[in-house]
């Protein structure tokens, strides 16, 4: 009895169903057990007992614990029976309804006939033992038929497994790009202190030509963490590094710049060692205070960009004004054109005219447009 | 319609959008009610329906396809209101508005003028007379509507310059 495993009805791969026979009575050896009434199947691999009135009580013997079967003839007052001799239970055998039993063998009682043919067909299979072949599993990803809850959590499952390896893999590739580009950050840190320390027979050319090198690679000495150790000083130093290596592209486009836009490129120059947006932020709220020709300035609409103290904002308005009077109106996206700047700032151009009446808006469904502000130049004629 | 004058804002797409800037925002106020006073002048019209105005002319330029939000169209009807132009119906809803492009003191006074100019102090006059009358023809008053034309007499009497009287359910006025 201690053999019998809870189960289901599912068969599994490669299993076939033989035999089925109802009213059937399972013994534990001579004892009579609660499982009374009953339909046993016999498949290739094991017969299943499914309790007739609580279907989901369901038993199931492994061929391959089974020794032997013998029949057992029906007599007066007894139903014929079959009894299964049953070896040790493995190691990795399911719970089933009892731990332990005195016996050895299982008995079915077949209390509506039927035995004979049953007899017959167990030991056919048990003789062809069928369970042994196991059909090989195959391979995860090919697609397979599983029927029921279990059979969609199983995939899910192995989707989940699949994931987990296919992200686990492109980490791995990440971390040596990450091995060897700090071997590159190395290298070119060499060269930055050869080069500073003039060794070697490097002329003077080839210094510069060195020289432009690495600045199209990057920032040479990073400011990080490690160098500046934290809180303000790591600050200062950061604002005074980015105020040295952004006054240039400032100029070059046209004095002001988004946040955004400068964290692309200062990350883009510093290579490995990256800025975080609040490190970057924190930076260059500094500027002010450290008096340094860049300062950070947000917008009322809340967008944040760097610009240069020597940017005039008197005169950005008189430009826009101006223009805006020469082409009659125009859009943020027009004005993004005609001066060379992100459409963003120029929105901010327009937006910081109008704030000081330079200009006024019309808002229709084709969008913002921007008009010389007749309402303030242009004489009232209406009495 | 065709003869209404509008102003050149009315063909300025900006004056259709209300504008952020508070003293640019002044000026396009200003513009508005005084557009809304001269149309409904123009129009001798002393109501404003809400739902009505929002697409009319007034509100709607065709041509330039833009059109005052229904929120442009309460700051401006608000503004009026601060002026004394208008006065709700239904202060709650503010769906209906009785306008005054004169205020009633103005009204009065023209009036007066023009009785004096008649000379016609200390005498009697219905007040169907005075708008509807033969002899008001040509005036401005003339076809103005009796709550207007009573609150006009009233701030003379206010002045004592007149007296509006109720006789047998004909009212009159009498000038000093």
């Amino acid at each position: 009895m201690d053999r019998l495993e809870w189960s289901d009805t599912n068969l599994v791969p490669g299993e076939e169903q033989v035999n089925l026979q109802p009213g059937i009575a399972v013994y534990d050896g001579q004892d009579k057990t609660c499982f009374e009434n009953g339909v046993l199947t016999l498949t290739t691999h094991r017969v299943i007992w499914k309790d007739n009135r609580d279907r989901t009580r369901v038993l199931t013997l492994q061929h391959s614990l089974v020794v032997y079967i013998e029949e057992q003839p029906s007599g007066f007052a007894k139903s014929a029976k079959i009894a299964v001799h049953v070896s040790a239970p493995g190691p990795n055998k399911k719970p089933g309804p009892v731990t332990q039993s005195r016996y050895d063998y299982i008995r079915f009682s077949f209390r509506e006939a039927g035995e004979g043919q049953f007899f017959r067909d167990y030991n056919e299979q048990l003789q062809q033992k069928k369970w042994e072949h196991v059909i090989p599993q195959r391979k995860p990803g090919a697609s397979r038929h599983r029927a029921g809850i279990m059979g969609i959590e199983r995939t899910i499952q192995q989707t989940h497994a699949n994931t987990d390896k296919n992200i686990s893999q492109a980490f791995q590739d990440l971390t040596k790009l990450m091995e060897k580009a700090k071997e590159m950050v190395a290298i070119s840190k060499s060269i930055a202190t050869k080069i500073k320390d003039k060794q070697g027979d490097v002329t003077d050319d080839e210094t510069i030509k060195f020289k432009s090198y690495l600045l199209s690679m990057g920032i040479p000495n990073p400011v990080t963490r490690d160098t500046h150790g934290s809180g303000d000083k790591y600050y200062t130093e950061l604002a005074r590094q980015l105020s040295n290596v952004l006054e240039k592209p400032l100029k070059e486009c046209g004095g002001i710049m988004t946040l955004t836009d400068v964290y692309c490129r200062v990350n883009r120059a510093r290579g490995m060692e990256l800025l975080s947006p609040e490190d970057l932020l924190n930076a260059c709220e500094m500027f002010e205070l450290l008096r340094l020709p860049v300062r950070l300035k947000t917008f009322d609409s809340g967008v944040m960009v760097l610009q240069l103290q020597s940017h005039d904002e008197d005169q950005v308005i008189h430009l826009t004004t101006q223009l805006v009077e020469d082409k009659g109106s125009i859009t943020a996206e027009d004005l993004s054109k005609e001066v060379g700047v992100s459409v963003i700032l120029a929105k901010e151009r327009l937006l910081l005219t109008e704030k000081v009446g330079g200009v006024c808006r019309d808002e229709c469904v084709e969008g913002l447009r921007f008009y010389p502000n007749l309402f303030l130049t242009k004489v009232t004629c209406i009495t | 319609m065709a003869d209404f004058a509008w102003p050149w804002q009315y063909n300025f797409p900006p004056f259709f959008t209300i504008q952020p800037n508070l003293e640019t925002r002044k000026k396009q106020l200003e513009a508005w009610c005084a557009l809304v006073l001269d149309y409904h002048r123009q129009n001798k019209s002393y109501s404003v329906d809400v739902t009505e105005i929002q697409s009319a002319p007034l509100f709607c330029n065709k041509k330039l396809d833009r059109k005052l939000s229904i929120e442009g169209i309460y700051m401006v009807l608000e503004e009026l209101r601060k002026q004394g132009h208008i006065e709700w119906k239904d202060p709650k809803t503010k769906k209906q508005g009785l306008l005054m492009w004169r205020t009633p003191e103005e009204w009065g006074k023209l009036i007066y003028s023009w009785v004096s100019s008649k000379s016609m102090q200390n005498s009697v006059c219905t007040l169907y007379e005075l708008s509807e009358g033969e002899d008001s023809e040509g005036t401005e008053f003339h076809g103005l509507e009796k709550w207007l034309l009573l609150r006009a007499l009233q701030t003379l009497q206010d002045q004592g310059k007149a007296e509006v009287i109720n006789f047998d359910g004909n009212e009159g006025v009498k000038f000093f």
